[in-house]
């Protein structure tokens, strides 16, 4: 069987060294302006401290540079490109007039300590995102300080800690559920908290049954995905809240999957108390090869004191400021305001959308996963019946029979033109296909995207050696990981 | 709306497809009780020329326009255009973290040479792919001498940062780490007598700022004796990464936490930054955050990986070095291009000309108010201090459309009437001036109504 890629076609595609090996003495992509104040002996200021090498840092032409990084750039896969749908990360449409108002002047070059009075431009996009994601969660307050999502987790989970501290007890230990991402266990551990794993059900949902005898007096808060990971909304939220409120704790919920809920339901309407959202996911900012992100956290009335400081406010003259008394406070998780930069973007992309864009998007991006879903039942296992929200997670248990895995499945699926699905987790699905596909897919890409994993699925029986050895189509072919870990190489160094 | 590419009929089908008559099924797992009726109150949809026109009026009100003299950990440096027109490809702007090594070669290489420069900057031997920013950076750093020493308390430079200071603190609390600041003498350096005796067998480490907080530039040898004399480890925190061009990088440190904004990163009213730590050899497996090293395919071609991703929450879960996973990239991009542009040789002259500025303001600024510190070498930033309040004399320097140096009653009361102030190469030689009489002239009205006042004691 040869199979037909319709998505892709191979082009040629140019080699780039390393940046270090183009670099030669006296080639340069700089100019400074003549010093308009006396030169400096820099030996006489500084003395000993002064610097006389910088090594191998490289010399190198602009048009070198611009070939360099555009060569490097033509070798990665991108929304830009086609479907990219990593489960979980949601990797969605990013766009472009976002990026033109970040880099508009008085909001490009804010210096963070400027007086306030010549800061009301930035203070108010501070203060309207922050009321607009408040009544999008449902919430009473929020900070946008934290840097990313797994920094709001360690906010959130601060703030949990001084709300507990506060009554007399900061407690011992955070219920995680076995399906939760990595973060939520590390981040408990960051701020000293005991994890506790909390089984799912045969629905893949929380066991309320275990919930309720594992919940007691210790437990500080159940650190709860919804949808969880595996894109299935927890149906029984209320009673969840009830639980853990009945003994005095908090449900906090890492708000990675809030793009399934924009515009048609609250957190705060269903009980939780604590939560983050993902500026990087549900609200358009880039990920950049891997960010920045940003990670607000939003709170019920009850944890405000506990807000890091600064806490932005309204005077009585009506102009912005930031509050720094605030004695309660978890204290500061980051220098200055957070990544402004990405406020700017998703208050962008919340202003493009508006109430019916908002919530046409979660629609479309559920919508998009169940086409899936009923496209590749039958192609491959599907370990919960249970419906799907924004994403869909299958498993490789019908083509391990073959002895092919959901890694190679997803590295065929390279060839077929497509970026892969995430494939690390959730842990209670062993090999799983972590299916996101997000609003910004047309019926057609998702079209090509089906017929691809049926392909594959057909190869598996046919031809598994094809599958098993893949990508065929790239640069490089399978990395040798295991030696990259034995013997690390992290930086190049000259052979002299 | 115009990001999404269905039509209604596109919709009708695949709800079809699925089996459904309506949108709404699909929403059926949530309890009814909770479901929205209501549109989100916020406002309606707006055109993209309302967008532009509502930031650009934002802008207006942020400061546009004025000259400032703020650095502080925030430093506004030329910023060469093809950073944006690189980093502004789709290809690097919209990927995720490179999982998907043969897909993402692209990422992985740059990151790969951003921790070669990195490490010839700092004089390390090996960075990381970045972390959040300088501060979390500081702090994570902290815990990693931590985990290393296996003792828990820290020894904090109080010419550190004040936010670093206070990031660390928060980081600190829960991880039963005692935290005990070292003072600074009229050098402006960290005390190293105090240093010296705050140090106890269960000390982990030492932090100190270098260029500190005052600009000043520590004595990085006398402290790491001190340190590593106790059996701690030294973490130096560079807050401006231009003064690596210029000034020796601490390289008696056992970890550098750096913040890379200075590299190409516009100010941004406070981010997104670029932290980044940079560590030996031998520490690698406790560093927190991204690593990517050069390994080869099945055919023996050269290639880039994610590495040593057993330190990380995906793998390790609660037993992770950090909870770090979404970091910096496309900002370690900017400074990756950044220092590609400036190079070996760019470098070192950008570094000289923030130098000469300093040195040149700092000498106008002397003249009339009195320059604190003078005795340690700087860079950048220098402090004046004032016979009146420099909040009064950054109210005058407003109406010049100037922003003077940061006052720094708030976190060192002790230094009086004391601001921080930076120059770069982009600050002028007329700036200075001006900012330098606005002072003078502070200081003579200061002086004549002084001496009014005795005049009127004496009558
Ligand atoms: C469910 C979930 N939680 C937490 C995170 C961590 O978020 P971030 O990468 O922004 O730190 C992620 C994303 O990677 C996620 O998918």
């Amino acid at each position: 069987m040869k199979p037909t890629i319709r998505k892709a076609t191979t082009q040629v595609n140019q080699n780039e060294g390393l940046i270090f090996e183009k670099s030669s003495a006296g080639k340069a992509a700089w100019k400074l302006p003549p010093l308009d104040v006396p030169e400096v002996d820099a030996a006489k200021l500084l003395g000993e401290a002064e610097r006389k090498d910088l090594g191998n840092m490289p010399e190198v032409s602009e048009i070198e540079i611009i070939r360099h990084f555009t060569r490097l750039s033509t070798w990665n896969y991108a929304i830009d490109l086609g479907m990219y749908p990593l489960g979980s990360c949601t990797m969605k449409y990013n766009p472009r007039v976002n990026e033109a108002v970040a880099r508009v002047e008085g909001i490009a070059n804010g210096h963070p300590y400027q007086p306030e009075k010549i800061s009301q431009g930035a203070l108010y996009i501070i203060k309207t995102l922050s009321e607009q994601l408040i009544e999008i969660t449902g919430m009473d307050a929020i900070t946008l300080q934290p840097a990313a999502g797994a920094h709001g987790e360690m906010t959130g989970l601060l703030m949990v800690r001084a709300y507990h501290q506060s009554k007399g007890n900061a407690r011992k230990k955070i219920l995680i559920p076995d399906s939760a991402h990595g973060t939520n266990p590390a981040t408990a551990a960051m701020v000293n908290y005991a994890v506790e794993n909390l089984k799912s059900d045969s629905r893949g949902m929380v066991d309320i049954a275990a919930l309720a005898s594992q919940m007691n007096e210790d437990v500080a808060a159940l650190m709860l995905t919804n949808p969880n990971t595996l894109g299935v909304f927890e149906q029984d939220i209320h009673k969840i809240a009830d639980i853990l409120h009945a003994k005095g704790g908090l449900l906090y919920m890492d708000g990675a999957n809030m793009n399934a809920l924009v515009g048609k339901v609250r957190p705060g309407d269903f009980g939780v108390d604590v939560m983050h959202l993902n500026l990087h996911k549900t609200f358009s900012t880039p990920h950049g090869g891997g960010g920045p992100g940003s990670g607000p956290v939003a709170i019920k009335k009850g944890l405000e004191p506990f807000l890091p400081t600064p806490v932005l406010t309204t005077k009585s003259d009506g102009t912005l400021a930031f509050d720094y008394n605030r004695p309660q406070s978890v204290g500061r998780v980051r220098a200055f305001y957070g990544n402004f930069g990405m406020f700017v973007r998703a208050l962008a992309y919340i202003q493009a959308n508006g109430p019916n864009g908002l919530r046409q998007t979660t629609e479309d991006a559920v919508l998009n996963a169940n086409y899936i879903r009923k496209g590749l039942i039958g192609s491959y296992d599907l370990p919960y019946a249970t419906p799907s929200m924004h994403e869909v997670v299958f498993s490789d248990k019908l083509q391990l029979k073959k002895g092919v895995r959901t890694m190679d499945i997803a590295k065929r699926l390279i060839d077929y033109g497509f970026h892969p699905y995430t494939t690390a987790f959730p842990l209670i699905v062993p090999g799983a296909l972590m299916i996101e596909p997000t609003e910004s897919e047309s019926k057609e890409e998702m079209d090509l995207f089906i017929d691809a994993m049926k392909s594959i699925a057909e190869e598996v029986e046919e031809d598994p050696q094809t599958v098993l050895t893949a990508p065929h189509s790239t640069r490089v072919s399978r990395l040798d990981e295991t030696a990259a870990a034995r013997k690390p190489v992290l930086r190049w160094k000259p052979t002299s | 709306m115009r990001y999404l590419p269905k039509s209604p009929a596109d919709r009708e089908a695949m709800l079809k497809a699925i089996g459904l008559r309506s949108v709404d099924e699909l929403f059926a797992p949530i309890p009814a009780e909770y479901r929205l009726k209501r549109d989100l109150n916020i406002p309606r949809q707006m055109a993209e020329s309302e967008i532009v026109d509502f930031f650009r009026q934002r802008s207006r009100e942020n400061g546009e326009g004025y000259t400032s003299f703020l650095g502080a950990g925030a430093y506004f440096h030329y910023r060469p255009v093809i950073i944006d027109s690189l980093i502004s490809r789709g290809e690097f702007l919209t990927a995720y973290t490179p999982y998907q090594a043969e897909i993402s070669q692209g990422t992985l290489q740059s990151i790969f040479e951003f921790q070669t420069m990195i490490g010839e900057l700092t004089g390390m031997e090996v960075a990381n792919a970045s972390m959040y920013d300088g501060s979390t950076a500081a702090a994570e750093a902290v815990m990693m001498a931590v985990r290393l020493t296996g003792r828990r308390s820290v020894v904090v430079a109080r010419s550190l940062h004040p936010e670093y200071r206070e990031v660390l603190a928060t980081y600190a609390t829960h991880q039963g780490m005692p935290l005990s600041v070292a003072d600074f003498t009229d050098d402006g350096r960290v005390n190293l007598e105090e240093l010296e005796k705050s140090m106890t067998a269960e000390t982990a480490c030492v932090i100190v700022q270098s260029p500190n907080f005052f600009g000043t530039i520590e004595d990085v040898t006398a402290v790491a004796e001190i340190a590593h004399k106790h059996g701690a480890m030294l973490v130096v925190s560079i807050a401006e990464a231009v003064s690596l061009g210029i000034v020796e990088p601490p390289r008696q440190a056992d970890i550098i936490a750096m913040e890379a904004q200075s590299f190409g990163v516009p100010l941004g009213f406070g981010g997104p930054y670029c932290g980044v730590i940079a560590t030996r050899e031998k520490y690698v497996r406790q560093m927190p955050g991204r690593l990517v090293g050069q390994t080869v395919d099945k055919q023996g071609r050269r290639g880039f990986v994610l590495t040593l991703a057993t330190r990380e929450q995906h793998i390790r879960r609660e037993r992770a070095t950090s909870n770090i996973c979404t970091n910096q990239a496309l900002i370690a991009l900017m400074v990756n291009i950044f220092m590609n542009v400036y190079g070996k040789v760019g470098l070192k002259e950008l570094a000289r000309q923030n130098l000469a500025k300093a040195a040149y303001a700092a000498a106008q600024f002397g003249k009339h108010g009195k320059v604190l510190f003078g005795s340690a070498p700087r860079f950048n930033e220098f402090v004046v201090q004032t016979s009146e309040d420099p909040r009064a004399i950054n109210e005058r320097l407003l109406g010049h459309k100037m922003v003077g140096g940061l006052p720094l009653k708030r976190c060192f009361p002790e230094l009086g009437n004391a601001a921080l102030w930076c120059c770069t190469e982009l600050t002028t030689r007329t700036a200075i001036d001006t900012a330098a009489g606005v002072v003078a002239e502070s200081e003579r009205s200061v002086r004549s109504s002084r001496a009014e006042d005795v005049a009127e004691v004496a009558q």
